[in-house]
């Protein structure tokens, strides 16, 4: 193949992942903060203590954490159809992508939470703040370089389980991989491939890296 | 100003019961310091997070300010603890805010708006002499320095009562007696209420106007500071005057003799001595400075069992002197 023929196909590829990367990390930060503030503060002796709850969320991420991607991909099949109407492209993509990352980066976030001294809460507590000011003021914001260390982990694992919902019929750079370089053995094109994907990964390390920093006073 | 009646504290924990506070009684005059001196243990800290409902007690009653605080729920249990000031051993502080964003916390909680903010977090920092931080995040300042940011944060509602949980047991000495000077200084000028707990004798001795002594969740002798210290057999007056266990010798007579005040500058030793002339052997002894007041405790030492010397120790008892005389193990033969 020329490179006048690659060109495109790479252009195209690239956009697909990104487009699979960004919205399934949109999706994901916000389940997985949720998931995980839950986790920490309905247990017992926590702000809002729901036991019921508390088990019911560990379950559901434990259980999502258990399930390998390349079958989760498949047994979501109904689910995204039923959702987005298609069960192939880089949409429906999107669909299985957050389901599986919610557990991992909701994990994540409890971690960091938890990390959150737990004098700055009753301090907060002494002051008079509600639970809601103190899960946004206090939790999330002391714990915000985790957050961001956990999200860049959790894009890097997103863009590698977007290569594998590519394969199966979700475009991008993972289906391209499949399609030139896996069954028509386009060396070059697969070369190309691998060098975006590292390129794209170290780029998101480096933001996240320079994010969280930014964010650290400890 | 702060009333606690019949206060009691259980934890469970995996059929285990620990009794932090057992029906205590605790009362905090308006414009006072009041400390409460414990070992690690003793339920301090669970006694005083009761106080502002941090902790829900078992039983008991909290009255601050007039208001029963366990009538209190939701909202406006959050609003009187607004009004009740509280500072920490660790400080609390949140580490992704400077200082002056610290003491703008309770300010946004409150819902002052945001000119009127600014105005407050640069007067609070004026009073805690902290001005030239407010730029600094909490990491960057020395421990004193975040406890001074504490005090400024727990001063941002006006509180009548502050709470000071081993506010300066994390602190190097030197920084321990500008806190406290600080923590004195306010109770002056505003008229602060001020109820610490602590495991420092120091802290007592330096600032408190009364005092209780808590050992396993009660507590075991409360009052005046003055009066504590002379009263017999007071264990905050063991405390400040470290004596080795007396062991009178059999045919002697070991006594503690604690003096106040002017009594410091009379020679009762000498007039002792000279007045029933008798040898009086000094043991050991110490003299305090108690909120401007010299107190000091003297173990003299008298020839003849204490029976042989009833006019002795009457004549210092008359004097106004407080004595304790430890017995002999046997009786002379
Ligand atoms: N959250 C808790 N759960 C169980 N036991 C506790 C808890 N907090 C304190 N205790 C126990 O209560 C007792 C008093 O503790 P605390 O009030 O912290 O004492 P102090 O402040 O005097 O050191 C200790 O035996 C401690 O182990
Ligand atoms: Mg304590």
């Amino acid at each position: 193949m020329t490179w006048d023929e690659m060109a495109p196909l790479l252009r195209q590829g690239t956009l697909e992942t990104l487009q699979m990367t960004g919205w399934s990390t949109l999706f994901t930060a916000l389940g997985g903060i949720l998931l995980g503030v839950l986790l920490v503060i309905t247990e017992r002796g926590g702000l809002l203590p729901l036991a019921p709850l508390n088990k019911a969320v560990g379950l559901v991420v434990n259980v999502g954490r258990a399930v390998p991607f390349i079958i989760l991909l498949m047994a979501l099949i109904p689910v995204t159809t039923a959702v987005v109407g298609t069960s192939i492209g880089t949409r429906a993509a999107i669909l299985p992508l957050t389901v599986a990352a919610i557990p991992f980066y909701a994990r994540l976030v409890e971690t960091s939470l938890r990390e959150v001294e737990p004098g700055t809460v009753a301090a907060a507590l002494a002051l008079g703040a509600s639970r809601r000011e103190i899960v946004g003021k206090v939790l999330l914001r002391e714990a915000r370089p985790g957050i961001v260390a956990g999200l860049t982990v959790t894009v890097i694992a997103l863009i590698g389980y977007s290569a594998m919902a590519g394969a199966i019929g979700g475009g991008g750079l993972g289906d391209l991989a499949k399609r030139y370089g896996y069954q028509r053995f386009e060396t070059e094109m697969m070369m190309i491939i691998v060098v975006l994907l590292v390129l794209l990964v170290a780029l998101v390390q480096l933001l996240g890296d320079v994010t969280a920093r930014r964010l650290s006073h400890r | 100003m702060i009333q606690i009646e019949k206060l009691s504290k259980v934890y469970r924990d995996r059929g285990r019961q620990v009794t932090a506070v057992d029906a205590v009684d605790l009362s905090v005059r308006a414009g006072e310091v009041h400390g409460v001196l414990g070992r690690s243990g003793a339920g301090k800290s669970t006694l005083l997070r009761c106080v502002n409902l941090l902790e829900r007690p078992d039983a008991g009653r909290v009255v601050v300010d007039g208001q029963d605080l366990l009538a209190l729920s939701g909202g406006r249990l959050r609003k009187a603890r607004q009004r009740i000031g509280m500072i920490h051993q660790h400080f609390g502080l949140l580490s992704s805010r400077t200082v002056a964003g610290n003491v703008a916390f309770p300010l946004e909680v409150m819902g002052v708006p945001r000119a009127e903010r600014a105005e407050r977090v640069r007067e609070l920092l004026g009073l805690v002499g902290l001005t030239e931080h407010a730029a600094a995040y909490p990491a960057q300042i020395s421990g004193g320095q975040k406890q001074r940011v504490g005090i400024a944060r727990a001063l941002a509602g006006r509180p009548n009562v502050l709470l000071s949980d081993e506010a300066t047991s994390a602190l190097d000495p030197e920084t321990t007696a500008s806190i406290l000077e600080l923590l004195r200084d306010l109770n002056r000028r505003l008229g602060l209420t001020i109820l610490l707990i602590t495991h420092e004798m120091d802290v007592v001795k330096r600032i408190c106007d009364s005092a209780a002594i808590m050992r396993d969740g009660r507590i075991t002798e409360s009052g005046p500071v003055r009066e504590l210290l002379m009263r017999p057999g007071s264990e905050l007056a063991r405390g400040l005057f470290p004596l080795p266990p007396p062991r009178p010798r059999p045919g002697t007579t070991v006594a503690d003799v604690t003096f106040e005040g002017d009594s410091a500058d009379r020679p009762f030793v000498s007039s002792l001595a000279r007045d029933f002339a008798t040898d009086v052997n000094i043991l050991g002894g110490a003299v305090e400075d108690i909120g401007g007041t010299r107190i000091g405790r003297l173990r003299v030492e008298l020839p003849g069992g204490p029976a042989a010397n009833t006019a002795q120790l009457a004549h210092l008892r008359g004097a106004g002197l407080t004595v304790e005389v430890h017995e002999a193990e046997e009786a002379p033969a």
